[in-house]
This record gives C-alpha cells, sequence and structure tokens, in this order.
C-alpha cells in the first residue's frame, strides 16, 4: 500500500544529512560541553556551531539563543519567566484564542496564580484585529504573546504589526514561531521580537530540541534551577546530538526555503484546488491567502473528521483532524471555535500539511480517494439527510 | 487503537440506511460531542424483522452502530430493550477509554427507536 504523509505540521521526519551529522555525538565526540577537557572541548564547538546556525535562522546575535527540549518548553519558559520577572511591573498579559495549548495552557496556569489574561478573538479567517490588540493594552500589561502561524489552519498573523504595536507601548513580545519557520522568511529584527520559540522536529531536526530566542537584555526569570548552563538561562546538561542536528537543519532550512516552499505551495495549491472541484460543500478553514504554503484546513460537511481519518489511513494517508476525537476532549478545535466555524463542521475540519518530499502523483492519489470517502460518509450521515429538507436543523448548535 | 473488529464494522458497516414508514425512529447524540445515531425499525410480532442505521461520528460511534443492528435484528423488542452500551463495546472486543462514554451510544439510539415504537402502538 502507498504510504503518503501529510501531517508535517505534526512532526517531519530527520533529514537523512542531519542524521549523519548527529551520529557522531553519541559515541565518539560524547563529551559533556561544560568539561574543560578535550572531550567536552571537542563537543562545545559544536554546541556553539548549531548555536549560530540557529541565530542565522532568525537574524540574531548567537548569544541570544539558548537550547531547550522542545517548543512547549520555549513558550513555557518564555511566559513564565517573564511572568515571574516582570512581576512588580504589572500582571497583565495578552495573548490569542487560538493559540497553541503550548501558550494557552501556560496563560490558564497563570491565571490561577493572579495574573489577568486577554484572550484576543479572532475572524472567521482566523486572523487578529490589530486594533483589537492596542485597544487590550493597559498599564500593567507586561507581555504579549501571539503566534507566527496557525498550526491548525496555517493563517499567519501580522506580526510586524504586532511588533509595531508592542515596541510602541513598550510591551515584551513572544511568539511560537514553531510552524513558521522553514515555511516563511522569519526575522526577529523586522518584526520586534523579543521572545520566539522554535522547535526541531517541525523541520527536519529530531524530537526532543527547541529553542528560544531570548532579546539581548530581556529580563527572565530561569525555570530550571540548576546548573550555570546556557549562561544561567537554562540549567541542565546539552543534549547535544539533538542541538547539532537542529543547527543543521535550520541552516538547511534557510538555504532551501524559497525553491521548497514554492514546490509545496504548488502542491498544496493543487490539492486544495483538486478538493473544491471534485467535491461539494467544503469549507476552508483559515485565511484565503495569508497561510503557510504548505498547510489546507477544510471541513467536509456533514461528515466527522475521525471517521474521515481511518478511512484516509486505511489507503495510506496521513493527515490529521480537530474533531473532539483527535483533540483527546469532547469538544472539537478550539481553534475552529474561536473562528466561529459551526460545531458540525469543526468537528468535521481535516488538516493536511504538506512537505517537500510530497508529489504531484501523492496529491493526485489523495484526490482520486477523497470523494468516494466523503460520499460514503456522507450517506450514512443522518445530517446529509437532513439537510435536504433543513428546517429542523436546530439540532446543529453553533458554538 | 481500534480492535480488528471495530475496523471491520467501521469499514463495511451492516445495515447502513433508513427504513421508509418505520415503525420505529430513535436518535441519540448531538453536534457538540460530535456523535449523532438514528435508527430505524421495523417490527412485526414483536420482532425486529429489519433494522438501519445513519450515524454522523467518529469511527467508534459507526461501529457500534453497526455492532448494535446486527445484534438486534431477529431479536424481540424486549430482548432487545435488554442490550446495553457495554455489550455492544463487548461485541466489538472494547472500545478505548475514552470513547466508552462519548461514543459509545448505540444501544440508548435502539432504546429510543423502541419506546418510539411503543408509543405509535398506543
Amino acid at each position: 500500500m502507498k504510504r503518503i504523509y501529510m501531517d508535517n505540521n505534526a512532526t517531519t521526519a530527520v533529514r537523512p544529512e542531519v542524521l549523519e551529522a548527529m551520529l557522531p555525538f553519541f559515541c565518539e565526540q560524547f563529551g559533556n560541553p561544560s568539561s574543560v577537557h578535550w572531550a567536552g572541548r571537542a563537543v562545545a564547538g559544536a554546541v556553539e556551531k548549531a548555536r549560530e546556525q540557529v541565530a542565522r535562522l532568525i537574524n540574531c546575535s548567537p548569544a541570544e539563543i539558548v537550547f531547550v527540549s522542545c517548543g512547549s518548553k520555549g513558550d513555557d519558559f518564555a511566559i513564565k519567566g517573564t511572568a515571574d520577572a516582570l512581576r512588580d511591573k504589572g500582571n497583565h498579559i495578552i495573548t490569542t484564542a487560538v493559540e497553541h495549548p503550548a501558550v494557552l495552557n501556560t496563560c490558564k496556569f497563570l491565571e490561577k496564580q493572579g495574573f489577568e489574561v486577554t484572550y484576543l478573538a479572532v475572524d472567521c479567517d482566523g486572523m487578529l484585529d490589530l486594533a483589537a490588540l492596542e485597544a487590550a493594552i493597559r498599564p500593567q500589561t507586561i507581555l504579549i504573546s501571539a503566534m507566527w502561524a496557525n498550526n491548525e489552519t496555517g493563517t499567519l498573523f501580522p506580526i510586524e504589526e504586532v511588533g509595531a504595536i508592542a515596541r510602541k507601548h513598550r510591551v515584551r513580545f513572544h511568539t511560537d514561531a514553531v510552524q513558521a519557520l522553514g515555511k516563511v522568511p522569519v526575522d526577529v529584527q523586522k518584526a520586534n521580537v523579543d521572545l520566539l520559540v522554535v522547535s526541531g522536529h517541525k523541520l527536519g531536526a529530531p524530537k526532543g530540541v527547541g529553542a528560544l530566542f531570548i532579546r539581548k537584555g530581556t529580563k527572565l526569570t530561569p525555570l530550571i534551577h540548576g546548573g550555570h548552563q546556557e549562561r544561567n538561562r537554562r540549567a541542565g546538561t546539552h543534549n547535544v546530538p539533538a542541538i547539532v542536528g537542529l543547527g543543521l537543519a535550520c541552516e538547511l532550512a534557510g538555504q532551501e526555503l524559497a525553491l521548497k516552499m514554492e514546490k509545496v505551495r504548488r502542491l498544496r495549491d493543487r490539492l486544495e484546488q483538486g478538493i473544491f472541484a471534485r467535491i461539494p460543500e467544503v469549507k476552508l478553514n483559515g485565511h484565503p491567502t495569508v497561510r503557510l504554503p504548505n498547510t489546507l484546513n477544510v471541513s467536509f460537511a456533514w461528515i466527522e473528521g475521525e471517521s474521515l481519518l481511518l478511512n484516509l489511513d486505511l489507503k495510506g494517508i496521513a493527515a490529521s483532524s480537530g474533531s473532539a476525537c483527535t483533540s483527546g476532549s469532547l469538544e472539537p478545535s478550539h481553534v475552529m471555535g474561536a473562528m466561529c466555524v459551526e460545531i458540525t463542521l469543526a468537528h468535521s475540519s481535516t488538516r493536511f500539511s504538506l512537505g517537500p518530499d510530497n508529489t504531484e502523483e501523492e496529491v493526485d492519489y489523495v484526490l482520486e480517494i477523497l470523494p468516494p470517502i466523503v460520499q460514503r460518509l456522507r450517506d450514512m450521515s443522518p445530517l446529509y439527510q437532513r439537510h435536504l429538507t433543513c428546517e429542523e436543523c436546530s439540532i446543529v448548535k453553533r458554538i | 487503537m481500534y480492535t480488528d473488529k471495530v475496523m471491520d464494522h467501521f469499514s463495511n458497516p451492516r445495515n447502513v440506511g433508513e427504513i421508509e414508514n418505520a415503525d420505529g425512529v430513535g436518535e441519540v447524540g448531538n453536534a457538540s460531542c460530535g456523535d449523532i445515531m438514528k435508527i430505524f425499525l421495523k417490527v412485526d410480532d414483536g420482532v425486529i424483522t429489519d433494522i438501519k442505521f445513519k450515524t454522523f461520528g467518529c469511527g467508534a460511534a459507526i461501529a457500534t452502530s453497526s455492532m448494535v443492528t446486527e445484534m438486534a435484528l431477529g431479536k424481540t423488542v424486549d430482548e432487545a430493550l435488554q442490550l446495553t452500551n457495554a455489550a455492544v463495546a463487548e461485541a466489538l472486543d472494547g472500545l478505548p477509554a475514552q470513547k466508552m462514554h462519548c461514543s459509545n451510544l448505540a444501544a440508548d439510539a435502539l432504546h429510543e427507536a423502541i419506546k418510539n415504537y411503543r408509543e405509535k402502538q398506543k
């Protein structure tokens, strides 16, 4: 059976050249970079090289990069570290309703600690209202946290404008750029970002490594109280092989971004246009144009997302869904809810996130497989019949 | 995450469809939790002689709907009322824990259909 992977926003395979660069750091160059002897010195240089590679991708100084163990750790550090460091300045945080749980749940935790959090609404395309952002700023506001690109829909926030507003009001600005890195240009200077989170496994590095950009002069309370690693900002022995992998993956992402993403965009557009041409009653979730080049999130009316995913999986196609069944709760995706997607459509939301390894043949295979699956599930759905005589649709509540 | 039996009933669901002029129709679930099941019955002399379902929902919702129709067909309505959601899950060799409370409603839909049949009889 064919195996087609279209879930690159969930994770990516480690690139072969990245793996090859990592391998010497397991057995041969195994030293602790904090050690002064030969074994430590040999790997300290490799860690610093990786720091430079990450810094170059986002246009910052290597000293502003701290390695962490994943994207969630980076968000946690940025938000809680700010909350603690700026506690005397204020207790108000602004974020958005569509952030990754790594940000949302950290903010919810801080609310229990006495912080006030404003969750900015988004419009039906998942776009942020800059006027609402500016209006939400108070004298007590210590942090604005807004993601660069949404993981479910790919919608790109106007990050440079957010950064300008943050700077104008002298409020610290954190962005989770996990989905943006390697897919769109990311420049912390242009965007006036103070804290930015990178995750390795979304761009061809292994799982279990990430980085946090901390702009020089940004006071952040360390959350791990241990050794002196990372200039006392993040204790714990470096995960050297993974850090080396992250460095190379960032370098390659920077070199290949324009070329690879143009290819990915063409494939994504082919899939999107093909779906809309072949299947009626489909809704695009997310912004139609201001969107990551690899992401397509669509809802197929009258059917539920998990059953669609299982059917695709039976045909070897890996995608993901915002249905309750795949969100691990009884509620469908909070991102769909924030965009006011009608609730059965939210349960149906299906994300295809492509990568440079996908091909036209794979896209065409999905376009061949998908319409009969959707039709079969619709024929099985009591809602599909009902919509033909749709007076009694009151059961279909809105979020 | 699903057993072979669940995947069998999900991939090849039995008794999908509607019955025109059904003797009983039952519906459970709601859109907000993502599962809606509807069951149609034909009853002759107190015996379920035909049964069909329509379901909007996940793999477990579709598989339990299919299984309950298979279990109820040929039973008397009194026997069918004894069928429980737990028995349906068991017949499928079990469901993932998180599905037991949300998508395991097929016996409830069957009971609603029988209730509807009995009301029509009055």
